[in-house]
């Protein structure tokens, strides 16, 4: 059993200031998740009459890709999972700082809450197969060599979570935007899109406000499903091709 | 109430395409006159509204979470089921057809099972179309399993995340039609009322969560795809935010609620390691095809698992159920894993959890083909209890997991509201009193891709050429709004000193007790009167701090704990109205001398839809009967 003080971001909402508030919370086993620890001083703090903290969290087994915390400094804390796969069992120390996503592409909805909403816009620019529901042929009409599928199931495992535009120092997106272009790229299913799609997917991630990407690197240490930069080679590759013209 | 289930008449496997072809159509140029309102963008929501917005209906789509892509269908692990018997092993559509009305334990309507085996082909279909990354062998062909007690290998799987990747192929479509204008989404936007006129849907009252707006939207007719309630337990394998909220409202304004005490409890999930636990981690049943379950032979037995030696050990699935051994249906093993911890021969701290063993897999096929099929099962595993499953076996224990009662629908998903349909794992109608593995991602693509926007355009077809929507400032509208308002504020007002969280706590217990594996009149009866206790308590001493104006989560969490408050009570009086065991539903009154469950055929052969008739009053229960031409009525065994 260990105390722990918490020190976390309040903001009541996108329009008003937020500062760091301080908590302290006792007995906290090492077997609680990051987030049942949340619940603990949510509790208190409600039992207080105090408004709990706002977070995003759902399915608290590492795959919604709704709990985004950045804690002590780092996306999702110190392990390679989501924050609602984090054990306390992998706090070091007693002080624990608790923020949001910071981009400006993610404004604060309330306190550790942001709006993720431009990612579901990029998607909609172009992540997806054109394929009206009732037009497919039989599922095993083509052969997908297994490596290509794996490859695509490697990026298509990206939960969306927004991890890795909060570790860049840019706020770049290109690790998101790159996991589904080369999803799409490496199935036969995607080609007929594939210009369009990554020119379209770009341009909308660059209106949404991410940053450009410089090639740091934190967005794939970050990631909890260990998307890699692979991809954004794949995406570069893939841009380039459609600037060119060509199809193939 | 009037339970019509308008099953077209037929030989059963022509029934759907006769219907097909019976069903009114919607001129191209009169669709986008249409406007369907969406409740739930999970795979039934997301794959209904993505094609209905492809027809060139007007959609409007709503879910909870910041995106639609967080549904908790993505949480789905082990797969889904298709006739398609790819691997040659005698499937057909026949045999998921059998397998599941007899997996259910018959207590489903024939006639909508055998669709869901017909168009559970054209799922596979179209997601691999979407560019769905399905496991494929080494030819490059599409891979399948045997699953959950299933003796063909029809499983289609994407490693052990088949969920997030059909709902990604299902967010995908919809993301499409959402670009193409077809599809209105609201995010964080919760439903909290179907409004309805002369019991016709007209539409929904939601709650903006980011504001606290409550607002009313009007369509033509109005769809709920909101998903199971197994979070009335508390503690269950669902996402935390799943809730009966939606199903439960449209009840209380008219909609038949059917078999509600049907839950299933899932036998291989992570036990409970203290009073923190917030929720409860599934292992995928694919597990059990190379896990060996078992206990000590002896009581109170506390070696290490190492340390007992093997005939010490009982392999109790595979000594009950030689044919099925450990991949013996949900029910039986979640039972039978009760039963060795009721004796004092479960493991772990708790006492409650049995072992599932790798040793012999790992043995026989070597450590990196275990790793290869169930690597990220074994590191969240490891993650979560700090034990490595290669080298001591896994604990687990059962925990609530999917929910097959479910809003009464007919055979066009529609409910006893007209114009209310219901779909996915909300509505009750094809996994009778149990549910096979792998085939609610089955039903919930079928009734969105397949099924409902043909059923729904027949009754748009049967309005003529122009609906006849009632707007948002009529008085039904207005009568909702003030009455969400209104249950907003009161929850506010209280001002106690609990938190919604702890009656949920509380309630969970109370239904984990009376109302889980094995049930009991006395129980029951127990829990009945419980309930209502800690309703009251919840009215008059919950704290909901925070206003109504902002995004307030403990605001959300008291509305849907108190729906839940009630809904508990309508599932015990379900549960003790129905005097057999079947499937999921097992009352200890009624077991065979070998500890079976036993069947009432003569009593029960039917499903029970629960009346609203008023706050505060008993609803009435109505009966659906069930026949059994195409399947033969028989005991289920699995020995
Ligand atoms: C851990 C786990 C593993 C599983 N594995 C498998 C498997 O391998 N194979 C299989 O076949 N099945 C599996 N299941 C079951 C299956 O995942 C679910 O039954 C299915 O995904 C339910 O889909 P749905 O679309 O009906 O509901 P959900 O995916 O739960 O979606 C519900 C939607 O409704 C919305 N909603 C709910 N209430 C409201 C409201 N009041 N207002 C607005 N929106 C609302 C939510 O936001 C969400 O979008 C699993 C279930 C669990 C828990
Ligand atoms: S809550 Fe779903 S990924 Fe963390």
């Amino acid at each position: 059993m260990t105390d722990y003080n918490i020190h976390v971001w309040r903001q009541a909402a996108t329009d008003k200031p937020g500062y760091m508030e301080r908590h302290r919370v006792t007995e906290i086993s090492d077997d609680m998740s990051f987030l049942e620890m949340l619940d603990v001083l949510n509790e208190s703090l409600q039992v207080a009459g105090k408004e709990p903290i706002a977070f995003d969290h759902d399915c608290r087994e590492g795959i919604c890709g709704a709990c985004s915390l950045v804690i002590n400094g780092q996306a999702h804390g110190p392990e390679t999972t989501t924050t609602c796969q984090l054990h306390m069992r992998s706090i070091q120390g007693t002080d624990i700082y608790i923020e949001p996503w910071r981009a400006a592409a993610f404004p604060v909805l309330k306190d550790c809450v942001v709006d993720r909403r431009s990612f579901d816009r990029i998607i909609q620019a172009g992540g997806f197969v054109s394929v009206n529901t009732g037009n497919a042929p039989d599922a095993n009409a083509n052969a997908i060599v297994k490596e290509d599928a794996e490859t695509a199931f490697d990026s298509a495992a990206c939960i969306g979570c927004g991890a890795c535009v909060a570790a860049c120092k840019n706020a770049s997106a290109m690790l998101f935007v790159s996991a589904k272009v080369s999803h799409l790229a490496h199935l036969p299913q995607g080609n007929s899109e594939r210009k369009e799609r990554v020119t379209s997917m770009i341009e909308t991630m660059d209106e949404e406000g991410f940053g450009s990407c410089t090639n740091y690197g934190e967005c794939e240490a970050a990631c909890p499903k260990s998307i890699s930069t692979e991809n954004i080679g794949v995406l570069n590759r893939e841009f380039v091709r459609a600037k060119v013209g060509s199809t193939t | 109430m009037k339970l019509d289930a308008n099953i077209p008449n037929g030989p059963i496997k022509d029934l759907w395409s006769i219907h097909k072809k019976s069903l009114k159509l919607v001129n191209p140029a009169n669709k986008r006159k249409f406007k369907v309102i969406i409740v739930g963008a999970g795979l039934a929501g997301a794959s209904a509204a993505a094609t209905l917005g492809e027809m060139g209906y007007q959609v409007e789509c709503f879910c909870f979470q910041d995106s639609p892509r967080r549904a908790h269908s993505i949480a789905a692990q082990g797969g889904i089921n298709a006739a398609k018997n790819y691997p040659g092993d005698g499937d057909s559509i026949h045999r998921l057809f059998y397998d599941t009305v007899k997996g259910g334990d018959f207590r489903s309507r024939e006639a909508n099972v055998h669709r869901l085996a017909e168009v559970s082909n054209e799922i596979i279909d179209h997601c691999v179309a979407q560019g769905v990354p399905f496991a494929r062998d080494y030819g490059g062909l599409l891979a399948n399993r045997s699953f959950g007690g299933a003796q063909v290998s029809r499983t289609f799987y994407a490693r052990g995340q088949t969920g997030q990747q059909l709902l990604i192929g299902a967010y995908q479509a919809l993301s499409r039609q959402i670009a193409a204008g077809t599809v209105t989404m609201h995010t964080r936007t919760e439903m909290l009322d179907v409004v309805t006129q002369d019991n016709i849907a007209r539409g929904i009252v939601t709650r903006n969560l980011v504001n606290g707006q409550i607002e009313s939207h009007s369509g033509d007719a109005v769809v709920l795809g909101t998903g199971g309630y197994a979070n009335v337990f508390y503690l269950s394998t669902n996402a935390v935010g799943c809730n009966v909220t939606a199903a439960y409202r449209a009840f209380k304004k008219g909609a038949g609620f059917a078999n509600p005490c049907y839950t299933q409890i899932h036998p291989t999930c992570i036990p409970v390691s203290g009073d923190h636990q917030s929720k409860l981690t599934l292992m995928s049943e694919s597990l059990r095809n190379d896990g060996r379950v078992w206990v000590p032979k002896t009581a109170d037995d506390k070696r290490a698992a190492g340390e007992i030696p093997e005939d010490e050990r009982d392999y109790y699935l595979e000594r009950k159920y030689p044919s099925f051994g450990n991949l013996a249906p949900r029910d039986i093993a979640s039972r039978s894993a009760k039963e060795v911890c009721d004796e004092g021969r479960g493991v772990g701290a708790t006492g409650l959890g049995v072992y599932l063993d790798f040793r012999d897999a790992i043995a026989r096929l070597g450590k990196d083909a275990i790793s290869a099929r169930y690597g990220n099962l074994f590191d969240m595993y490891q993650r979560i209890t700090a034990e490595n499953p290669y080298e001591v076996p896994m604990r687990i224990y059962p925990a609530p997991h999917y929910t097959m009662g479910g809003l009464w629908v007919d055979y066009n998903l529609m409910s006893t509201i007209e114009g209310l349909f219901v779909i996915g794992e909300a509505n009750f109608s094809d996994h009778g009193a149990n549910r096979l593995g792998a085939s609610a991602l089955m039903q919930g693509l079928a009734d969105g891709y397949f099924v409902l926007p043909q059923t729904l355009s027949n009754y748009f077809g049967q309005m003529g050429a122009t609906p006849t929507r009632v707007e948002v400032n009529a008085d039904c509208f207005i009568d909702s709004e003030k009455n969400c308002n209104e249950h907003v504020q009161r929850l506010l007002n209280i001002d106690g000193s609990r938190t919604p969280d702890s009656f949920h706590r509380e309630l969970g217990r109370i239904m984990w007790e009376h109302c889980g594996m094995t049930r009991t009149a006395e129980g029951l009866t127990e829990a009945i009167r419980k309930i209502p206790e800690l309703r009251e308590e919840f009215w008059d001493s919950v704290k909901v701090a925070g206003s109504s104006q902002t995004l307030n989560m403990a605001l959300e969490k008291a509305g849907r704990v108190a729906d839940f408050l009630e809904f508990g009570e309508l599932m015990c009086r379900d549960a003790l109205a129905r005097g057999e065991s079947a499937g999921g539903h097992f009352r200890a009154e009624h077991q065979t001398s070998e500890g079976e469950a036993l069947r009432n055929d003569q009593d029960f052969c039917h499903s029970a839809v629960w009346e609203h008739v008023g706050d505060n009053e008993i609803p009435t229960r109505h009966q659906e009967e069930l026949s059994f031409e195409a399947v033969e009525l028989a005991t289920r065994s699995y020995k």
